[in-house]
């Protein structure tokens, strides 16, 4: 068998001619509706901060039978303090059990239990769970058991804040080192508008954002950039070779030169991230959704956002006429 | 681009070879590598013989963070300085002051006579000395802040920030020493305990799914000293008695007596504890068992024997926990302390005096337990999920490219084996996080191939030969590929450098992972392109 004949590309149209700057009015009309809702819904609906941003204990058991849900609330309300939230989580004998941060004054405030203080008292609460649940339900497994201070959960709620703001300020500093200022503005702004919409889709969903959460927005930047770049440098590209064409003209020339591989990539990278959602288990779901929504927002800004803010930050014809 | 100087050829292939031979430890058990001592034994002496570092979230785990509790160190060392501050002020001949106060971090004596000045500010000078550097030599820093107030009576006295920086420092040194000392004792296999930021320390134990037995035997400072009972004190219900000077009240463990009047100054401390295990009482109750040192011997023998019929008690961490009565001297130097111990709490008391107290107080701050079997679970699943994905892009990729679909398949195969290589031999902890970084770089990999592939078929399309197309692919691509990974490379960078734990993990795998897909995409499938070109010299190209 001849294996070119697979080729499936082959079959499609392999030289667009699609007019992307044209939609640009429309495109930037729909990036700006979609920012102002999601913050909005950051404001109003709030991210649903996981215990990592937030401090606390969350707890994961596994039953023998299907787990009661109910039976595990009523077990636990009224014995612990603070805010309680018990909900199914992966397979029908699994429950997630999250408590809010509690005051060591709260934990004193207990017959039989003491605390000294903040990060003490969010373990006397694993402490009194566990307790409870070893009682009511034998042969109970804890799969998993996270307890945070708040002091742990500040620091971690800042760092996360700065290496997101930090790798963008160094995306325009690459794009501007191998680019010029004005390709380096474009890119920054649609990373943000991709940084933006993926804490909008967190705060719609109600998806738990917790510190994977984090390394999932850095790796959407790291690969929206990505196609951002590689549409670039075929725009600079087409800039030199086509001298007399109007800016618009080669913009589109270059978004549909590359948009293929754009397309294909973004398959690909699709493909891995649902086999990662469907199969990767409860505690991957809500990474690989965030790669997902990111991966297309982050294909979608390159060709509508990025490639078009060019035409708008003025960029220069003539420069960086060295071959290189 | 598609000649290659043969030692070119040599190296790129010695490359993927060395990347497999790091790869190879993981399938193969660990008891067939490793001899009983876990040295490795039979060929893997001369093979790298690590399989991947599996994280806790994997393996199964107890990952603690304890804030070393320094407030309560400084508070003390102040108290002390305002002593030691006494204590050379009222030297022979003694200089009238009222009693050293501390005030706000500084201890504040006041001059009875404004003439003594002179001398008391010779004397403070002489207990003001240089901090020792971390080599141990004497450096330019001094250990105190002395000041005279202008109205010349006044002086304050306080621990510079240097100072207190050495203290920490010593401190933090301290307690991770005690704490591994302390674990090594409950017989743990590899638990990693080392220090966090300046006051944090981190201690990991693989297989331990009880998070509270890692936090009692660190959380106890086990500072333990032996009192005279003052019995014609009375304590009062709740510690609030008048007590006499050299007195304190200290509560005890049992409530028939909450509070019991001790002397001030100990007889002996935990320091002078030597060998100490578990055992059992004349009731056959578990108890711990322990020996003191010489001079531990000599005083206790001492102050036993002139104490015959009275009480003492033994205070661990500020609370009595047993108060026996003398009925004989106790001169041989050893003894026992039962106090309601199970058989576990014993055992760990006794490792705990062995190791020796903390120097300061430690609180979890953050704890992430997984159980053994969450962490096969998550391996499995995440084996799935890398096969499923890896199988998705394969077809993804010979769909669309048929012919060079099996370059960038073999391609991506040697991409994953020298991600996962690297990640062996470089030692690096593979966590769940980490197994998505893995799957995320299977999606991302072939872009360099599709990249120089779409490249090709221009070229091509505008008129060129399969060479020359394939040779003008990938000098185009060249540009493109280095940016792109380039800014993927300093998310990853980033990540690793602000996150923690598991995070890193994903960090390390997307690093690896992209430098391994540039070198697969770009110098392996050219490298197979321009053996398929020298071989069958096609006219057309076959995508």
């Amino acid at each position: 068998m001849n294996l070119s004949n697979l080729a499936l590309v082959r079959y499609l149209p392999v030289e667009t001619e699609f007019g992307f700057i044209r939609m640009r009015v429309g495109a930037f009309i729909l990036s700006l509706a979609l920012i102002i809702g999601s913050v909005v819904a950051f404001f109003t609906l709030g991210l649903n901060l996981g215990i990592d941003f937030r401090g606390g204990t969350a707890i994961e058991i596994s039953t023998e039978g299907p787990a009661d849900i109910a039976a595990v609330r009523e077990v636990l309300t009224g014995r612990v303090p603070g805010d309680l939230q018990v909900q199914g989580f992966g397979a029908e004998n699994e429950v997630l059990i999250r408590v809010g941060q509690v005051t060591a004054e709260e934990i004193n405030a207990i017959e039989g239990y003491s605390a000294e203080d903040g990060a003490a008292a969010q373990q006397v609460v694993r402490q009194i769970v566990q307790a409870a649940l070893i009682e009511a339900f034998p042969g109970i497994v804890f799969d998993r058991m996270e307890v945070i201070s708040p002091q742990v959960s500040d620091e971690l709620r800042v760092a996360g804040t700065i290496a997101v703001l930090v790798s963008l300020f160094l995306m325009l500093v690459y794009i501007w080192l191998r680019f010029e200022w004005q390709y380096s503005v474009g890119a920054v702004l649609a990373l943000a508008h991709d940084v933006i919409l993926t804490i909008g889709f967190f705060a719609v969903t109600q998806l738990q954002f917790n510190l994977p959460t984090i390394a999932a927005i850095l790796t959407i930047v790291g690969y929206s950039m990505n196609d951002t770049v590689v549409v670039y440098d075929r725009i600079r590209e087409m800039f030199r070779k086509y001298k007399s064409l109007p800016t618009p003209q080669v913009l589109d020339m270059a978004i549909n030169a590359t948009l293929s591989r754009t397309m294909l990539t973004s398959g690909t990278t699709l493909a891995a991230l649902l086999a990662m959602a469907l199969l990767g288990g409860p505690a991957l779901e809500g990474f690989a959704f965030a790669l997902i929504w990111g991966v297309g927002i982050g294909t979608y800004s390159s060709i509508f956002v990025a490639a078009p803010l060019l035409t708008v930050t003025g960029v220069r014809r003539d420069s960086g006429d060295r071959d290189d | 681009m598609l000649y290659f100087a043969r030692w070119k050829i040599a190296l790129i292939l010695g490359t993927i070879l060395l990347g497999v031979l790091f790869l190879l430890p993981n399938f193969v058990a660990e008891d067939q590598r490793f001899d009983a001592q876990g040295r490795p034994q039979g060929a893997w002496e001369y093979l790298p013989s690590n399989s991947v570092n599996l994280g806790l979230d994997l393996r199964g785990g107890s990952h603690l963070v304890f804030q070393v509790d320094m407030d309560e160190v400084r508070a003390e060392r102040i108290v002390q300085l305002a002593d030691d501050v006494r204590t050379v002020l009222r030297n022979q001949p003694a200089i009238l002051t009222a009693a050293p106060a501390v005030v706000e971090d500084r201890v504040v004596v006041r001059l009875s006579r404004p003439e003594d000045m002179t001398e008391a500010m010779r004397r403070l000078q002489s207990i003001n000395e240089p901090i020792s550097t971390q080599m141990g030599q004497p450096g330019l820093d001094r250990t105190l802040s002395i000041q005279q107030d202008p109205d010349g009576r006044t002086i304050r006295v306080s621990i510079t920030e240097a100072a207190f920086e050495s203290i920490q420092r010593r401190t933090v040194t301290q307690s991770v020493e005690v704490i591994r000392r302390r674990i090594d004792a409950t017989g743990t296999t590899e638990p990693t305990i080392v220090r966090q930021g300046d006051d944090r320390v981190l201690v990991q134990v693989p297989g331990e799914s009880d998070p509270q037995r890692i936090i009692d035997i660190v959380g106890t400072t086990a500072r333990m000293t032996f009192h005279m009972v003052e019995a014609n004190v009375d304590p009062g219900p709740d510690g609030q008695g008048r007590m006499p000077p050299g007195i304190m009240a200290v509560p005890t463990e049992y409530p028939e007596e909450p509070f019991l009047a001790v002397q001030r100054r100990a007889l002996v401390t935990g320091e002078q504890l030597v060998n100490a295990s578990q055992g059992f009482n004349e009731a056959g109750q578990p108890a711990v068992t322990f020996r003191f040192n010489t001079s531990g011997a000599r005083a206790f023998g001492e102050a036993t024997a002139a104490n015959v019929g009275r009480r003492f008690a033994i205070v661990l961490d500020d609370v009595i926990i047993s108060a026996p009565r003398i009925r004989s001297p106790i001169m041989g130097g050893s003894g026992l302390i039962d106090g309601g111990f199970t058989v576990q709490s014993a055992t760990d008391l006794a490792n705990m005096l062995n190791a020796g107290a903390l120097p300061a107080r430690l609180t979890p701050v953050e704890q992430r337990t997984v159980s053994a079997g969450l962490g096969q679970d998550s391996i499995e699943r995440g084996q799935t999920a890398i096969i499923i994905g890896f199988s998705l892009v394969i077809v993804f990729m010979l769909l669309a490219y048929g012919f060079f679909g099996v370059a960038s398949t073999m391609a991506l195969i040697i991409n994953i084996c020298l991600l996962l290589g690297g990640l062996s031999g470089l030692q690096a902890t593979l966590t769940l996080p980490g197994i998505a970084g893995i799957v995320l770089t299977i999606g991302m990999a072939v872009d360099a191939n599709v990249l120089i592939f779409e490249r090709i078929r221009e070229e091509y399309r505008s008129g060129r030969t399969v060479a020359n197309a394939i040779e003008n692919g990938y000098q185009h691509a060249l540009s493109a590929i280095l940016d792109a990974n380039v800014t993927t490379f300093i998310a990853a960078a980033v990540l690793y450098m602000m996150g923690a734990g598991p995070v890193r993990g994903f960090a390390v795998t997307l690093g690896i992972g992209i430098i391994t897909s540039v070198f697969t995409a770009f110098v392996f499938s050219r490298l197979l392109l321009a053996g398929w070109l020298r071989f069958t010299k096609p006219k057309a190209l076959p995508m």
